[in-house]
């Protein structure tokens, strides 16, 4: 998908391993501080990833919730597939799993979590998924990495990393438990991921 | 895929899809209040089904709806086919009327293959509805095949080595052939059990073992399959009484006794208690065959899925739309 006159122009290295992790504490801590999810009249905090690696991310962030804060938050996974825009412009997609913690979303204050925000079509996606299996009391968004170019309106409440690119890069997430290695690439003219 | 006309027309590839995306819709839907996915949104399916049936008719309307689809049924029955239209104008006319998807049960073998040819636009062709054959005849019932195997996995965790043991009226049954192929295809081992008067000629070239000693197959068997007998397809005398078949092929409570614990019971139904299958043996808990029941709502989502959602090469259909790379 790359154009042809830059086939040879490297990868550049946007965040090293060490990066991740300290960003995806960072964002933990601002998710404890945000919610006050610690304090005696807390919401009940759900955090759901996106699948792929926004599932990872979440149960990190979880982990991380749980080390700083003492507390434990619900974790779990929503494809957001089936919501997809762009469903009959594109060749068939498999289907990911959900896994919606017990005790559902009613009430709740869900944190997306996703790798990459871009275009806001994911998370757009990811809202009407939402408001079919209930009614959260806040819905709040955490990504590793803001992109921009964004083609609707929405925002992140928590971004590890806000990185201007042009359209034609491939920004890279690797973490462990889903690619073996860990860090966060820009492959210029390397073509939208998705 | 455009169609989905066989089970032998299925790769391993493929039918794995088919099979892991049903167990996704089945997580989507876990739990919801609400079970609707808006991805067929504005997509029409009509059935026509030309022969009675109770669970695929409504499990394909069930799948279809919770796509947010628009699902119309056709019977025979009150349809002008009484009047004497042909299947060809029937779907021609359907087709006509906006049908994204015609899902066909037939009393002809080969019924839905030449719906297909003749509902194809060949100057457009993506234009034309995708057709899925619920059962034509005595060959093919896809759909069934891959809820059963759908069913064998989650209840032993795979197909792949595992041997399943089908009973009962092979000569008769479309479900049998689609099982066969489709077991194959996934690895399995197959071993049919039947009189020799309801298996059919070639039966020895099809991927299988064949037996008549239905006690000394149970023991090594993981999955048990036991067929329906098919009252409305014999005119001939297939077996001396039905105390007879009972007795020979039947799954009775000491035939169940000597299963392996892990092992499993499926019927393509509806069944006929008493007959080939005991009561007690249906309402077990070895019986897996309201699973496959509720699988057969998934998977007929996950076949629409295929079949409807997505281009091919990622190149937009012929819909006003000029063609953008994926």
């Amino acid at each position: 998908m790359g154009s042809p006159d830059h086939a040879g122009v490297a990868d550049r290295e946007l965040m090293s391993a060490a990066d991740v992790s300290r960003t995806i504490a960072r964002i933990a801590h601002q998710i404890i501080e945000k919610t006050a999810l610690d304090a005696p009249d807390a919401p009940n905090v759900v955090l759901l990833g996106i699948p792929t690696r926004g599932v990872t991310l979440a149960s990190r962030l979880a982990r991380n919730i749980a080390d700083f804060s003492g507390t434990e938050v619900a974790c779990g996974a929503l494809d957001i597939t089936l919501y997809r825009d762009d469903l009959m412009s594109k060749p068939p997609r498999a289907l990911a799993a959900t896994a919606i913690p017990e005790g559902g979303i009613d009430d709740a204050l869900v944190v997306l979590v996703d790798d990459v925000l871009y275009s806001g079509r994911s998370v757009r996606a990811a809202l009407d998924a939402l408001r079919d299996l209930g009614r959260p009391r806040a819905v709040q968004l955490a990504v590793l990495v803001d992109r921009g170019h964004r083609e609707l309106p929405i925002r992140a409440d928590y971004a590890g990393k806000n990185v201007p690119t042009s359209r034609a890069d491939n920004v890279k997430v690797r973490l462990t438990e889903d690619d073996g290695h860990e860090g966060v690439r820009i492959a210029p003219y390397g073509g939208p991921a998705r | 895929m455009k169609h989905l006309l066989a089970a032998a027309d299925l790769g391993r590839d493929d039918a794995t899809a088919i099979i892991d995306n049903a167990d996704r819709f089945r997580e989507a839907l876990l739990g919801r209040e609400v079970k609707k996915l808006p991805t067929l949104r504005g997509r029409t399916i009509i059935t026509m089904f030309y022969e009675n049936s109770t669970r695929t008719r409504v499990s394909f309307e069930v799948a279809g709806k919770w796509m947010s689809a628009d699902v119309i049924n056709v019977s025979a029955s009150g349809s002008s086919a009484a009047k004497g239209e042909s299947l060809r104008d029937t779907a021609l006319t359907l087709r006509a009327a906006g049908a994204d998807a015609l899902i066909v049960r037939h009393p002809a073998s080969g019924a839905a293959q030449q719906l297909a040819a003749w509902t194809a636009l060949v100057d457009e062709p993506s234009a034309s509805p995708s057709v899925i054959n619920a059962g034509d005849g005595t060959h093919e019932h896809p759909t069934q095949a891959l809820l059963d195997a759908l069913t064998i996995r989650q209840r032993l965790g795979a197909i792949e080595g595992k041997r399943v043991v089908i009973v009962g009226d092979v000569l008769h049954s479309r479900v049998a052939r689609s099982n066969v192929a489709l077991l194959h295809t996934l690895g399995a081992e197959v071993v049919l059990v039947a009189p020799p008067t309801l298996l059919p000629v070639g039966v020895d070239r099809w991927p299988v073992t064949v037996s008549h000693d239905l006690d000394a197959e149970l023991p090594l068997a993981d999955t048990v399959l036991m067929l329906r007998v098919q009252a409305e397809r014999m005119n001939g005398a297939f077996f001396p009484s039905s105390r007879e078949y009972s007795v020979r092929y039947g799954l009775s409570e000491k035939r169940q006794a000597r299963l392996a614990e892990h092992a499993v019971v499926l019927h393509l139904g509806p069944m006929l208690r008493g007959m080939e299958i005991a009561h007690s043996v249906a309402d077990s808990s070895q019986s897996a065959v309201l699973q496959q029941v509720s699988n057969g709502v998934h998977v007929r989502m996950a076949v629409l899925f295929h079949l409807l959602v997505g281009t091919e090469a990622g190149v937009h259909p012929a819909r006003g739309g000029e063609a953008v790379r994926a």
